[in-house]
């Protein structure tokens, strides 16, 4: 990770920086970051747009499935845990947009290989705060991601728009849809930092982190959606916090959440957020607390 | 004859020295086996979940659970093998292009496509093959037990599915081989691997499941330009639904050892011609 908007010298002048020094700060690390994304994007878009291959698979087998019990289309359409075939296709479409969200890649094992080569130094002792420092070059990489991304997701949308049989969603929904997307992104984020501190005990995190991510890409809902879980199963799923990186957005947007239930929901939601916040930070001051660094 | 035995030998030479290399880093070995097991875990529990709901995939193609699950351990002993033999040779050779490495490999008194194929064996992907073995001893099991409609392979469809499971093998190897080709002309081609995922994607379901509306096309494409489709479908047809109950499934047998043998020889014509175009890096 290239640390360059901030020089030294800058950084000791100023022991205390005041809030205009630091959004300037904040804002040269997002225009650096967004710089470095921008460089490939035409691969990029294809590489975008070719994600969207293995929704045709799925098309045709919820097809068959759905074909098999009863009618897959019409006015009384079988479901399956709530979600007609149209609906199943909708929502593996608008989990794609929740894991754009979602999804951060190398994020852990990037914070652990940090603190196990010992780059994480710089941070100790400069004057800025490594986690908010992560956040804004993360924040930077999804911002230049869906500038470039969101005309292969438009177009996909567009050809697909008839698997949303119930159009566009009220004002209230498509806000609650918003927010869970922006928490999804929070509690993604939050998360994995919190995996990536564990190099601070162990130093090799590699095996950990794919058992997480085997477990956060069945229980998110990526494969499947949850309701279709065997009752107790789904309870217990239900209530873990895997369930906001894909599930839930999309659940949201196909109004598969009841009205009255929503905002509680969504406070839940928040809840969940603050939990993985404080979790975050105070395995980082424990952490650092732990770590020796030497030589330079 | 001699020729051949020379062939055996390097390969075998190369499948030592991989093994030592697996070796070397054991506790790797074992979280790359154990990951790859979980991701086969995780496709169980979806299919699992799929026929909590449903008897078949499909109104009327046979697919019912057991068979569905013979159908998947084939995916499974395909998907290991080319991922075992050359899946890491694919990778390394769009690498070799890229710094100029490849330069060696011609150089050397032995086949280049040989060489560049079986070079590096991936050991820990024959965990999958195992668990394929294990998937396919308990839909076989429970399709030969079972009260509605139990079956038991002849031998005759065990002797057919060994050989169209490595007539699979190979078409996906031709597919690999022209896929990886192609990096001699684009320079370099780090998507590869998605690449690979996305097409073969298409392979892992019945392909009855695409043979309505816009899923023509594709079912055409995928069965008689890029055959696809019959890497599993042929021998999972072959053994998990009688022969009297292949409504014109002789043909795609048919059509499928043919289409292996066009695939080999269409995918080393292209390697040879990408190497003809490959003018080496740096110097």
């Amino acid at each position: 990770m290239s640390v360059a908007p901030v020089t030294p010298g800058e950084a000791t002048s100023l022991p205390a920086p005041g809030f205009g020094h630091r959004f300037s700060v904040w804002g040269m690390i997002l225009r650096t970051s967004l710089g470095e994304r921008l460089v490939y994007r035409g691969d990029f878009a294809l590489g975008t747009l070719m994600r969207f291959l293995p929704i045709i698979t799925q098309i045709f087998l919820w097809y068959a499935v759905f074909d098999s019990i009863g009618a897959a289309e019409g006015n009384d359409a079988t479901t399956i845990g709530g979600f007609r075939f149209r609906d199943m296709v909708a929502y593996y479409l608008l989990t794609m947009i929740a894991r754009a969200f979602s999804s951060m890649p190398g994020l852990a094992s990037g914070i652990a290989q940090q603190i196990r080569d010992g780059e994480i130094k710089r941070y100790l002792i400069q004057p800025i705060d490594f986690i908010a420092f992560l956040l804004l070059t993360r924040v930077a990489h999804k911002l230049a991601y869906y500038a470039i991304a969101v005309a292969p997701f438009a177009l996909v949308f567009y050809l697909a728009r008839d698997y949303f049989v119930d159009g566009f969603p009220g004002a209230q929904v498509f806000v609650a849809f918003c927010a869970s997307l922006i928490m999804g992104f929070l509690i993604g984020f939050f998360l994995e930092a919190a995996i990536g501190m564990i190099g601070f005990w162990f130093l090799e995190v590699t095996s950990l982190l794919f058992v997480v991510m085997l477990f956060s890409f069945f229980l998110s809902g990526h494969m499947f959606p949850l309701t279709m879980l065997p009752d107790g199963i789904e309870a217990v799923v239900q209530f873990l916090p895997f369930k906001y990186l894909a599930y839930f957005p999309a659940a949201v947007f196909l109004g598969k959440i009841p009205e009255d239930q929503l905002w509680i929901e969504i406070g839940i939601e928040a809840l969940w957020l603050v939990f993985f916040i404080v979790l975050c930070r105070v395995a980082y001051a424990r952490g650092v607390r732990r770590y020796s660094g030497f030589g330079g | 004859m001699s020729d051949l035995g020379r062939y055996a030998r390097v390969f075998m030479t190369f499948a030592r020295n991989s093994l030592v290399r697996d070796m070397t880093f054991r506790t790797n070995f074992l979280l790359q086996c154990v990951s790859s097991l979980g991701w086969t875990a995780m496709n169980i529990g979806f299919y699992l979940i799929i026929f909590e709901h449903t008897g078949s995939i499909g109104e009327g193609t046979g697919w019912d659970r057991d068979r569905f699950f013979l159908f998947i351990a084939t995916t499974w002993f395909i998907n290991s093998l080319v991922q075992t033999f050359f899946m890491p040779n694919a990778q390394e050779f769009s690498e070799m292009i890229r710094t100029g490495g490849l330069d060696f490999a011609l150089l050397k008194p032995i086949d280049t496509q040989f060489l560049i194929s079986f070079r590096r064996i991936d050991w820990s992907q024959l965990s999958n093959f195992f668990a394929g073995g294990l998937i396919a001893v308990v839909s076989l099991w429970n399709l030969g037990t079972r009260e509605v409609d139990p079956m038991i392979p002849s031998v005759l469809s065990v002797f057919l599915y060994v050989i169209f499971v490595a007539c699979g093998v190979m078409m996906m190897y031709s597919l690999m081989v022209a896929l990886s080709a192609t990096s001699v002309w684009l320079g370099r081609n780090q998507s590869l691997y998605n690449f690979w995922f996305y097409i073969t994607n298409f392979s892992r379901y019945p392909m009855e499941i695409y043979d309505r509306s816009w899923g023509r096309p594709l079912y055409g494409f995928f069965t008689f330009v890029i055959p696809i489709l019959l890497v599993v479908n042929v021998p999972a047809r072959i053994i998990a639904q009688p022969v009297s109950e292949q409504h014109g499934g002789h043909w795609f047998v048919v059509w499928a050892a043919v289409a292996t043998v066009l695939s080999v020889v269409a995918s080393r014509w292209m390697f040879r011609r990408s190497l003809l175009s490959y003018r080496s890096a740096s110097s």
